[in-house]
């Protein structure tokens, strides 16, 4: 804390500036997205043992059991704990680690993991800059069809192909998320409401696309594209879906690490994002500042559907994107907005993914409850009070009142 | 923020109106005048009013798509240039000028497309009451909307609460056999969702944002999770909901385009009627609406007027879900059979988009949900009429038409001042 103090000079003069209640809101904005750690450690916890409960009170044999309860409660309890574990370790099995295939299902979680960590820092990014970025769907998809298309329309040598690849992906999703930043500086729109309903222009966008003559595959009456040159595709590691995009992944969560703590745009990101008011003051171009931060969040979510459409996929449909969009906010928002720690929450939401495939298959269990568990975590994490008296760590509700006259002071 | 941005932008102040609303008519007047007009087709364009089951018969009408064309696109001008004119002398056009623009070039679009089609004739009677029929659920999601942000907490879980009640009434529905027993159901499914909401954004103070788009995420997880564990086990008992009849008034359905829109509803689109004159009427002309509306825009000031500001966004909060609650078992207990995953289907988010381009009114959102469900049904009977237009374009018109009144493009659209802000009491 002051270490921020000596490196932000206008702090002292912020009760001038800024009306009460923005303030407030600002301090609560940095509390939800970038807080402390033991808490959601057991966050994740209550979310796991909820999805649980969840799978093995629709199991039948609990259902079962549960009739004679009273007769021979043992049988109900070894159902629940059977029911309620079981998925659990189909999940771990098929995600990480399983005695037949040794850690090769850990490759598959990498594979799911990059697309959720790209779009997942383009999220944080623009969390950093004080804005809600709930368009990298349609970055994403906007960033897909400009690299698939790039991938299977032009014929290019090894490497210049590839590289023009990723190059188009980012700048779809760099102009897809710029025109939100462009229309939120210019008109003060909302960026929640802009990007919702780009999402969606987006995802029209590509189906009108997919059904002309340009993206659709010959000879093919579905919407999908012809396979993307090998020239454009990241090259795979022998034996696992896993490709070179994941150490996109990796370059670009080094990147925009460096970039909030050491370059000066970062710097006035996150300026903007504590306070617009006095960065303002400052000297930042607000503005400007907007209209970047959304385009190089909307670049990352780019990247995602570069990851996608040149990774794993390696054709363009009208489902490239999934529900990556949605997932990367609640990878952001698990891994509180830092780079590393949406990075670490983009590898466990993957494993989630890659081993809920496994647990269908073995288990019954509908991919669905990934879903359920991921939600519960975010809420749990998102509200630190809730998960501290589940735990009795809050008695008497002191915390909060500390908390509240600490802000006051500042 | 926007008053701090755009006074960045332009340093020097100009007295004059904004230059959006003449520019936006300039350009849909050129639109008419030379795409639809000039370089239209100009087949006759055949609009049916009544239909066979009507009480009498009102004659077709029939327009020469470029003539008429031409004619909207002068009219047009017309106005764009009094709008200019107006904006020279300091003043900005009056509300009804701006809705006369857009009813010409809808008609004109309508007129457009219809008579460069295959077929060149549709039937308005039931392009309007299957836009009402599609409208229903947005109605209610966005009333729910309102209510919320009304109250000062923003609700972007509208979707989650449609799904929810639809999930809810279905299953209820099916084991009990009574649709009745269904909606209820729904409504209380749509305020649960909200109690998360009001938990969260109220106690918690998680930002509301975060909350409205995880929920949607939850909601439709433990749908979908139950659809597979406990419908599809056995849909005979858990997935074949009673179905609310509709209900037509005796003589008055008769009426042609209005009977079927007015008299002509399942019981859930009768309540939507009423719902939006109780929303109206309890938010503009009570003493419980004043409240509201003061916590949505100044909580301090009415904290310390007496009102309790976290207790009445709270009730807001779960009115609101019981309302989008009852939309969502629309789709299960009228429009479709059967629940299925992602019924909804982003129907909250037009919701969403409904509440602001109605400006958080809830007479401006039932017109802007009925547009939107106007926009939904010509899509699928353009594509049986086999028009040059793109469906996908038609499809996207609901959210353009957002992004344009977001961004201030036709008119300004404020919403409630201490929307998503928490209030602490001091």
């Amino acid at each position: 804390m002051s270490e921020q103090t000596i490196g932000q000079p206008p702090a002292g003069e912020k009760p001038v500036a800024p009306p009460e209640a923005k303030n407030s809101n600002n301090e609560l904005f940095r509390k939800i997205t970038q807080g402390p750690g033991l808490v959601s450690v057991l966050g994740v916890f209550v979310a796991l043992v909820i999805g649980g409960l969840l799978v093995a009170v629709t199991d039948k044999k609990v259902i079962e059991t549960s009739s004679y309860v009273f007769a021979r409660p043992s049988d109900f309890f070894s159902q629940l704990w059977r029911a309620g574990t079981e998925s659990y370790v189909a999940l771990f099995n098929g995600s990480i680690y399983n005695s037949a295939q040794g850690f090769s299902p850990f490759l598959e979680t990498l594979t799911v993991s990059t697309p959720l960590i790209c779009a997942g820092l383009g999220v944080a990014l623009a969390f950093r800059a004080g804005m809600f970025n709930i368009g990298a769907q349609g970055q994403i998809i906007i960033g897909a069809t400009m690299a698939g298309y790039v991938g299977f329309a032009w014929h290019l040598p090894l490497v210049l192909h590839l590289l023009l690849v990723v190059l188009f992906g980012l700048l779809g999703g760099a102009l897809w998320g710029g025109l939100v930043g462009l229309l939120k500086a210019r008109t003060g729109a909302h960026e929640v409401i802009l990007t919702i309903m780009f999402n969606y222009v987006a995802l029209y966008l590509l189906d009108f696309l997919m059904n002309t003559t340009a993206f659709r595959r010959p000879g093919e009456t579905n919407p999908i594209s012809p396979i993307l040159d090998a020239n454009a595709t990241f090259p795979a590691m022998t034996g696992s879906r896993l490709h070179l995009g994941f150490v996109m992944a990796i370059l670009l969560t080094v990147l925009v690490a460096w970039m909030l703590k050491r370059s000066t745009l970062g710097f006035e990101f996150r300026a903007v994002g504590h306070n617009p008011e006095a960065a303002r003051t400052a000297g930042v171009n607000v503005a400007r500042t907007t209209i970047l931060a959304m385009a190089f969040a909307g670049a990352l979510a780019g990247a995602a559907g570069v990851a996608q459409v040149a990774g794993t996929e390696k054709v363009l449909t009208v489902g490239v994107a999934g529900s990556l969009g949605f997932d990367a906010i609640t990878v952001a928002l698990l891994g509180r907005s830092t780079p590393w720690g949406t990075f670490f929450a983009g590898l466990l939401f993957g494993a989630f993914r890659a081993g809920a495939v496994n647990m269908q298959i073995s288990t019954g269990t509908p991919i669905d409850i990934v879903l359920v568990v991921q939600s519960l975590i975010v809420l749990f994490i998102a509200a630190p009070p809730l998960v501290k008296s589940i735990f009795g760590m809050n008695p008497k509700k002191r915390v909060r009142k500390t908390e509240t006259i600490k802000a006051g002071a500042k | 923020m926007t008053t701090t941005t755009s006074a960045a932008l332009q340093p020097s102040i100009s007295l004059l109106p904004s230059k959006k609303t003449p520019i936006v008519l300039s350009v849909i007047a050129l639109i008419t005048l030379i795409s639809f007009g000039f370089l239209g087709s100009n087949q006759a364009a055949n609009f049916s009013l009544s239909t066979n089951t009507d009480a009498f018969k009102i004659p077709d009408l029939v327009f020469p798509g470029m003539a008429t064309n031409i004619v909207f696109g002068v009219l047009l001008l017309a106005v764009a240039g009094y709008s200019w004119w107006l904006r020279s002398k300091g003043r900005t056009l009056p509300t009804y000028a701006v809705v006369l623009a857009a009813v010409l070039f809808v008609l004109g679009f309508l007129i457009w497309v219809v008579s460069g089609a295959n077929i060149n004739s549709i039937s308005l009677a039931s392009l309007l009451a299957g836009a009402v029929v599609l409208a229903v659920p947005l109605v209610f999601g966005s009333l729910s909307g309102v209510l919320c942000e009304r109250a000062g907490v923003v609700n972007i879980a509208i979707e989650g609460q449609l799904l929810g009640g639809a999930f809810t009434a279905a299953i209820v529905a099916s084991i009990t056999k009574s649709a009745f027993a269904g909606l209820i159901a729904a409504g209380i499914a749509g305020a649960l969702v909200s109690l998360v909401l009001a938990l969260f954004a109220i106690k918690y103070m998680v930002n509301q944002i975060i909350v409205g788009v995880v929920l949607n995420v939850l909601v439709s997880g433990i749908t979908g999770f139950l659809f597979t564990t406990v419908m599809q086990e056995d849909p005979e008992l858990f997935n074949s909901p009673a179905h609310l009849p509709v209900v037509a008034i005796p003589g008055l359905s008769a009426i042609p385009v209005l009977g079927p829109i007015l008299f002509k509803q399942s019981v859930i689109g009768y309540l939507m009627y009423l719902a939006v004159f109780l929303v109206w009427f309890g938010l503009f002309k009570t003493r419980w609406g004043l409240r509201v509306r003061a916590v949505g825009e100044h909580p301090k000031a009415a904290d310390t007027l007496g009102i309790k500001v976290n207790a009445t966004r709270f009730w807001n909060v779960t009115l609101g879900g019981i309302i989008a609650g009852i939309g969502g078992s629309f789709f299960t207990l009228v429009a479709i059979d059967s629940f299925t995953k992602e019924i909804s289907g982003g129907r909250g988010f037009i919701a969403l988009a409904a509440v602001i381009f109605g400006r958080w009114n809830p007479i401006g959102a039932f017109a802007a949900a009925l547009l939107f469900g106007f926009a939904d049904n010509l899509q699928v009977i353009l594509t049986i009429i086999g028009t040059p237009v793109p469906s996908q374009f038609m499809a996207m018109m609901p959210y353009l038409v957002t992004i344009f009144a977001v961004a201030g493009l036709v008119g300004r659209s404020r919403g409630p001042a201490a929307a998503g802000e928490p209030y602490v009491k001091e």
